[in-house]
């Protein structure tokens, strides 16, 4: 028996009959917002076989990685990830609760909205001769990129920056013929004094 | 070698001092009688004495119990078994591993030894394995455990099925092994199955020596990249000395949080090196700690919704099981006078005849749930994670609803639904914090809402239901089958169902009373896991009886165990409910494909043939009149017995959802002929 003066359901009177055949409002279904581009940082152990947990975990749930870099950190035994994926923020929400089930990663954190620095590194082949070779060099120095190897009909840019800097700097290339290009993946680190790796250090 | 005797589990050892005239005669009885009537002729005459169950005086059996193996419950002998069973688990048997000299036993210690220490200091009493090359240095030391009772299944597959039965009946982990390449394959399916139901099972596979690794080396295969995906971790093993690291983190990685499968794979050279590492005491799984208490703000929250709610239904999964939430859950429903819907894998959540218990609900679902939760105010999902045989079409999926969300794994949050109140932990605990904060609800404040699903119950379980056994033109009823066993068992037995029209069958008419007794493949619907499954439940379970309901084609692709069953002489009664068709496809064809029955008649051997081709007892009944009498024989036998229910071969599961559908929009039965 309900004691008396609770405010619970009303009684008998109040009780709301069942919803008449009005058209009722469509559930929502997770997710289906805007796409854009998401940087997730996976902290996960250094073991055999972690890159292929987590890589068969995105293709086996359906999200598609752009780019993924990975290193040791300080700590030998703990690795560190930066993946970048396009998806609405519930799909990358998903992604990264779904990352957090693998037994060896430790952390997951979003940092697409953080305020970071965020690099990739670009090597670029560009053909080049004594005719436009100062063309290229003053289009890699106005990106603070430099030259490090130089032949007789090419050299190699190597550029740092956004992935959006290293885009622009390799179609303004582009146009003298690029023979290779290699990218390393963008690499991300919260600024200010706080770390992603704090919470797992042991 | 094993003799014939022993084989067919009736050596003179086990039937020693049993007397009863069923056990050896029921074959023979059945294989002399014709047999459409050779039901009741093996019906022992004290089966329904009023005073079976009861001990003498002088200690003896009674007759029932004698034929049962089971004794009744509250008797002294009961008492001592789950005394004994409660013994068998606690901490103090896990931690007396013997080492090999006090076995007597002189030779080193070696990696196979390690594992059979883990398994018994994990408390493991039985696993379910079949021997090959790579892992026969285990069975070489195996024989010097005899406290871990192995049991050699007749394919791979079913030792993980069993493995995965014995889970869900026990709550414990359950533990299946074979050997490399095609004997780790065959598991494959077992640990999928475990995976998508949330069930703790440890599958050990052995490989070839490590140096032989990624050379194709005979009965080789990249075994734990196929189980990567399938599995909640997996370990590729290569150092003795790893073992009893890797067994301790497995076993508390499939039975912590929310359980799965975990698969060790263990290099040959793994199993015959020399171990001299020591089993540790504790894990470190530094990216393992699943979250187990609820938020208090959010389980606030949840507790000012359900005292708003008009309308509120609680959906109870699997996860009320696992965290044996059953007391909790039922102590808030009565408290806030919510009406209580189970999922597949929740069936038996709650005893089905509380006023309070609506039923099964979804795609096969009761009408009367299905239309609950469609003008429910208000949802608590408890420990299930919105499937689509559970929602259908999710635009249409209770539309008035506001969602609370319990489960532990933060994954299911938002995966399939958007859900307002989500609260991430384990449901036992999230229930006991959150019922001091419901506010009680006089049964009255309800009445009117409680009345009018009891109405609807009234209609909607009056309208697909035989109940006089027979469907069209007097052919056997599926469901008065499945009915008339839960009855026979006292709906105490444990029910395990194969996949497809029998399962729901099953979940629907058998009447659940008791925690765990049902027993189903949700996620990953494998046919053929009934009597696998089954098998597995029946050992875990001595103290009770358990029955497979199964289809004749899912008997057909895992047949073979029957005869594990009398190797082993496990007591599982399997009801074989054949139309000679996959029903379920049949019933897709009819009602979505417009009547294109390709491939989904097939036939079945001679079932009573069969069984006792095996050695196990086998019934027929083909009209309503002989079921009770099929049933009781099964009963009364000592040992596995097959009753094989000849039923309608175009009777179909109604209500249905069809695919793309939602739960407004059932399908049910016609009263007409189909059109064939």
């Amino acid at each position: 028996m309900s004691p008396t003066g609770t405010p619970g359901p009303a009684p008998d009177s109040a009780v709301q009959p069942a919803p008449a055949h009005t058209a009722p409002p469509a559930r929502a279904l997770p997710g289906h917002g805007e796409s854009h581009r998401h940087v997730l940082v996976a902290i996960v152990l250094n073991k055999p076989g972690v890159l292929n947990r987590v890589a068969s975990l995105m293709r086996a749930r359906n999200f598609n990685i752009e780019t993924l870099a990975v290193s040791h950190t300080d700590q030998l035994e703990v690795s560190r990830m930066t993946i970048t994926l396009r998806g609405d923020d519930v799909a990358v929400e998903q992604a990264a609760k779904q990352l957090y089930r693998l037994i060896d990663v430790l952390k997951v954190q979003d940092v697409t909205s953080d305020p970071t620095v965020e690099h990739e590194i670009a090597l670029i082949k560009v053909r080049a001769d004594e005719r436009n070779r100062g063309e290229v060099l003053t289009i890699a120095e106005m990106y603070k990129a430099r030259v490090v190897d130089l032949a007789a009909e090419s050299l190699i840019v190597e550029a740092t920056g956004t992935e959006a800097e290293v885009d622009a700097l390799i179609s303004l290339l582009r146009g003298f013929g690029i023979k290779e290009l290699v990218r390393s993946g963008t690499v991300v680190m919260s600024r200010g004094a706080g770390s992603i790796e704090e919470a797992v250090k042991r | 070698m094993v003799t014939k005797e022993e084989g067919l589990g009736r050596s003179p050892g086990r039937t020693t001092g049993r007397t009863t005239t069923a056990t050896t005669t029921a074959p023979t009885a059945t294989s002399a009688a014709p047999t459409t009537s050779g039901t009741l002729g093996a019906v022992p005459p004290n089966a329904g004495s009023p005073n079976a169950g009861s001990p003498r005086p002088d200690g003896t059996l009674s007759g029932r119990e004698r034929i049962n193996h089971m004794p009744g419950a509250g008797t002294e002998r009961a008492d001592a078994i789950s005394a004994g069973r409660r013994e068998m688990l606690s901490d103090a048997r896990r931690n007396q591993i013997r080492s090999l000299a006090e076995r007597g036993v002189k030779r080193p210690r070696i990696g196979a030894d390690a594992v059979c220490e883990a398994l018994v200091r994990q408390g493991v009493e039985v696993f379910f394995g079949y021997p090959g090359g790579v892992v026969l240095p285990f069975y070489d030391v195996l024989g010097d455990y005899p406290e871990l009772r192995h049991v050699l299944v007749r394919h791979e597959q079913g030792g993980a099925h069993a493995a995965d039965g014995y889970a869900r009946a026990t709550g414990k982990v359950g533990v299946c092994l074979a050997t490399s390449g095609p004997g780790a394959t065959n598991l494959v399916t077992g640990i999928g199955n475990a995976m998508l139901d949330s069930v703790p099972i440890v599958a050990i596979t052995g490989n070839v020596v490590g140096s032989l690794l990624g050379k194709d080396a005979f009965q080789e295969i990249d075994i734990t990249g196929i189980t990567l995906p399938c599995t909640k971790h997996n370990y590729l093993v290569r150092d003795p000395n790893d073992i009893p690291r890797v067994f301790a983190e497995a076993f508390h990685i499939a039975r912590t949080g929310r359980p799965g499968p975990v698969h060790i794979d263990l290099t040959k050279d793994a199993l015959m090196g020399v171990c001299s590492a020591e089993h540790p005491e504790t894990v470190d799984l530094p990216g393992f700690r699943p979250t187990l208490e609820g938020h208090f703000r959010q389980i606030k929250l949840a507790a000012g919704e359900i005292a708003r709610a008009r309308r509120p239904v609680i959906l109870a999964g699997h996860g009320v099981l696992i965290a044996e939430a059953t007391e909790e859950l039922r102590e808030l429903a009565e408290k806030a006078q919510i009406p209580v819907a189970h999922t597949l894998l929740g069936v038996s959540a709650m005893d089905e005849t509380h006023p309070l218990s609506l039923g099964f609900v979804g795609m096969h679902g009761w009408k009367h749930v299905n239309k609950a939760i469609q003008s429910a105010d208000l949802l608590i999902a408890l420990g299930m994670r919105f499937d689509d045989r559970v929602t259908g079409h999710v635009p249409t999926f209770a539309p008035y609803a506001r969602i609370i969300h319990v489960d532990i794994d933060p994954a299911e949050i938002g995966k399939n639904v958007a859900v307002e109140i989500p609260i991430v932990g384990d449901v036992k605990r999230v229930l006991t914090a959150l019922l001091p904060q419901v506010q009680p609800v006089a049964p009255e404040q309800r009445a009117a809402y409680l009345k009018e699903i009891a109405d609807w119950r009234s209609e909607s379980e009056k309208a697909p239901w035989h109940g006089s056994g027979s469907w069209r033109n007097g052919q056997l009823s599926a469901d008065y089958v499945v009915g008339k066993i839960g009855e026979a068992s006292g709906h105490d037995a444990t029910i395990v169902a194969d996949v497809g029209q029998n399962q729901m069958w099953a979940a629907r008419y058998a009447g659940f009373r008791r925690p765990k007794s049902h027993i189903s493949s949700g996620g990953l619907g494998t046919m053929g896991f009934g009597l696998p499954a089954a098998m597995g439940a029946a050992i875990g379970r001595p103290d009770k009886e358990t029955w497979a309901i199964v289809g004749d084609g899912g008997l057909q692709m895992t047949a073979q165990e029957l005869m594990t069953l009398v190797q082993d002489n496990i007591p599982v009664k399997i009801a074989l409910l054949d139309n000679h068709k996959l029903g379920m496809v049949r019933q897709w064809q009819e009602l979505v494909y417009a009547g294109n029955y390709h491939s989904s008649h097939l036939l079945g051997p001679d079932w009573v043939k069969l069984a006792e081709a095996y050695g196990v007892a086998g019934f027929r009944a083909t009209t309503p009149e002989e079921v009770d009498g099929a049933i009781a024989a099964a009963r009364a036998v000592d040992g596995p017995a097959l009753v094989h229910f000849v039923i309608a071969e175009q009777q179909n599961v109604f209500p249905m959802m069809p695919a793309g559908k939602g739960l407004s929009d059932l399908l049910e039965e016609q009263f007409e002929e189909p059109k064939q």
